[in-house]
């Protein structure tokens, strides 16, 4: 036994409040370490060692039973392993055809009153064609949808219903038809159906506003900040900027619309990069309750596309609005910045992802034709054509979709040890980036990396300071 | 878990599971005694974790199920299997690490492989070896 030549295996270590942590991979699991954990990884850092060798060196420290223990506890959640010992294989098990479906974007029109330059959907890098989609989806399209969305929910009780554009509220008159129709189905059927939907806010008019808080309707308004940041992309189609035609409406909107909290969704591009400013900005001054920030999907050869160093800017920003997360989250507070709290509750969670999203599983997106996609983004995108809301989902290309995009076919990934919440990252940045949704986004591993370190430290250090807010995550 | 303490659902997970290891349900059947704490007397199923308690012990290596080429069919002979025999051969000669599976090539059979130069070319060349 004290002959037993022992390893690390994969796990990333990190510290907090003090203390130090591992993060295991594959499982995902986090565990705290004591003094002789930490010692035994650390020597097993530099490389193998015998089990009578780790006790004598740490002789002067720990007494032979600490470490048999802090040996045994190691080897049992696998974070060391005999020398040699094969890696953990990475099963494909691909989830079974019937997987329910629990949230449809309906993409009720293709058309927009913005010429946001970096824009997916119309801008250069385009995955569709302008005309070939219907502008506007039609009634018993979208009641169609609603009936494909509740069968394929299959034996959840509550499912989610997100419309989508285009401009969304360019296609009021749907949204209301199609929200009663939906309702109602969803009675009948005995299921909870929950709406939301994401909209430029040009269209935001009291009536508007009026429905949307009657009905309960999350909303989420795609805003880049204050108005000169706002301004550089997000414009009309005569170049001017949207800023002033919104902002008015949007307060309005966050006065009179109190039952579901409205997040903004911002862009982050090469010239628009002040996360602080956005942040302030969009919280403090207009009045979001959650502002949650993305990088611009796009290729590389665009100017708006971010460069190394806008990664770098973008991340330190990203951690100091984490710190001010955790202290608000210490002290019970709330705190507006979307991104960290997503990543705390799959850290909680533990989460251990074999896809990156729910894209063609538990998410599908819907044409305005009634064509079924991954979701949104590839809406109208026939090589990501999944199905119609008619026909239902193509079971053997959605299983081979499924098959080929397992985290386990992704070999880059498999060194890495932030793959259990990563998977590869957006399958539509890939397409655009790299041509296929199959390719990893090796563009921006190092950010994840850095990103998901933070992250562990936020939630390791109000494990410890305030574990009973953890409790928000349970649900 | 007396070093470690658990942190996220997934760890609480691994917890409860190796306590249910440790109360007796672990896969090779071995019961811990009364204050077995001590790290040599516990079970030490590093593949624990793969399984759920009480899942059948599969035994792992390439003859057991894999590869049918070293059993023989209903005749008692190799030509009915579903696949060549000699595939199997170098199955085990290449990919395994069991010994056993190979002929001996240093005593009995220093000329097993004589006729094949190259073994996607000249697998057929390799004879059964009879004792």
């Amino acid at each position: 036994m004290n002959g037993l030549q022992l390893e690390a295996r994969e796990f990333h270590a990190f510290e907090a409040a003090g203390e130090r942590f591992v993060y295991l991979v594959p499982s995902a699991a986090v565990f705290r370490l004591d003094s002789a954990t930490s010692a035994i990884l650390e020597r097993l850092s530099t490389g193998p060692r015998r089990l009578d060798a780790l006790i004598d060196g740490l002789a002067g420290s720990f007494d032979e039973e600490d470490v048999k223990n802090g040996v045994y506890d190691l080897m049992e959640t696998r974070a060391i392993g005999p020398a040699g010992a094969p890696p953990d294989t990475m099963p494909v098990e691909v989830p079974p055809a019937d997987f329910p479906l629990t949230t449809m974007v309906l993409n009720v029109t293709s058309k927009c009153n913005l010429s946001c330059t970096y824009c997916y959907e119309y801008g250069e890098d385009r995955l569709v064609d302008e005309g070939t989609m219907p502008r506007y989806m039609d009634e018993q399209t979208a009641q169609e949808s609603v009936e494909f969305m509740l069968a394929q929910s299959k034996a959840k009780d509550a499912v989610n219903l997100t419309f989508f554009g285009g401009e969304t509220l360019l296609n009021f008159k749907l949204l209301q038809k199609t929200l009663d129709y939906a309702r109602r189905r969803g009675v009948e059927e005995g299921k909870q159906v929950r709406f939301s939907l994401t909209t430029n806010g040009t269209l935001l008019k009291p009536d508007v506003i009026e429905w949307l808080s009657a009905n309960d309707v999350g909303v989420t308004i795609s805003i880049d900040g204050p108005k000169d940041t706002n301004d550089k992309f997000r414009v009309l189609s005569n170049g001017l900027g949207s800023y002033e035609m919104i902002v008015p409406k949007v307060r309005q909107l966050l006065e009179r619309h109190s039952t579901r909290p409205i997040g903004a969704r911002v862009t982050l591009t090469q010239q628009n990069l002040d996360v602080h400013r956005i942040f302030r900005h969009l919280t403090e001054e207009v009045g979001f309750r959650e502002v949650g920030f993305a990088p611009v999907t796009t290729s590389s050869c665009q100017s708006y596309a971010l460069d190394e160093a806008s990664y770098d800017r973008m991340l330190v920003q990203f951690q100091e609005l984490a710190r001010e997360w955790l202290e608000a989250a210490v002290d019970d507070r709330f705190h507006g910045f979307s991104n960290v709290r997503e990543s705390v509750e799959e850290i909680h969670k533990g989460f251990s992802k074999a896809y990156p999203c729910g894209a063609g599983l538990g998410l599908m997106g819907v044409g305005t034709d009634g064509n079924v996609s991954l979701c949104h983004r590839f809406a109208g995108s026939s090589e990501h054509r999944l199905g119609s809301v008619t026909e239902g989902v193509d079971r053997e290309k959605q299983a081979a979709f499924l098959e080929e995009h397992h985290l386990a076919y992704k070999p880059d990934c498999h060194s890495c040890w932030a793959r259990p919440l990563c998977s590869g990252g957006c399958y539509h940045e890939a397409q655009t980036r790299y041509g296929t949704t199959r390719a990893p986004n090796l563009h921006y591993c190092d950010w994840i990396r850095s990103w998901t370190h933070t992250c562990l430290e936020v939630y390791g250090e109000l494990s410890e300071r305030n574990p009973s807010f953890l409790r928000h995550f349970e649900a | 878990m007396r070093r470690l303490k658990g942190v996220n659902r997934k760890a609480f997970l691994i917890e409860s599971h190796l306590d249910g290891l440790r109360r007796g349900e672990s896969l090779d059947g071995a019961v811990p005694e009364d204050g077995a704490e001590s790290v040599d007397e516990l079970p030490r199923d590093v593949v624990g974790l793969r399984s759920s308690p009480g899942d059948p012990q599969i035994p792992l290596g390439c003859t057991l199920i894999f590869s049918p080429g070293w059993e023989t069919d209903s005749t008692g002979s190799t030509a009915g299997l579903c696949q060549p025999v000699e595939r199997d051969l170098f199955d085990c000669h290449l990919g395994c690490f069991w010994p056993a599976q190979v002929p001996d090539q240093l005593n009995h059979a220093p000329d097993w492989t004589s006729r094949c130069a190259a073994a996607e070319k000249d697998w057929r060349n390799i004879d059964l070896i009879f004792p």
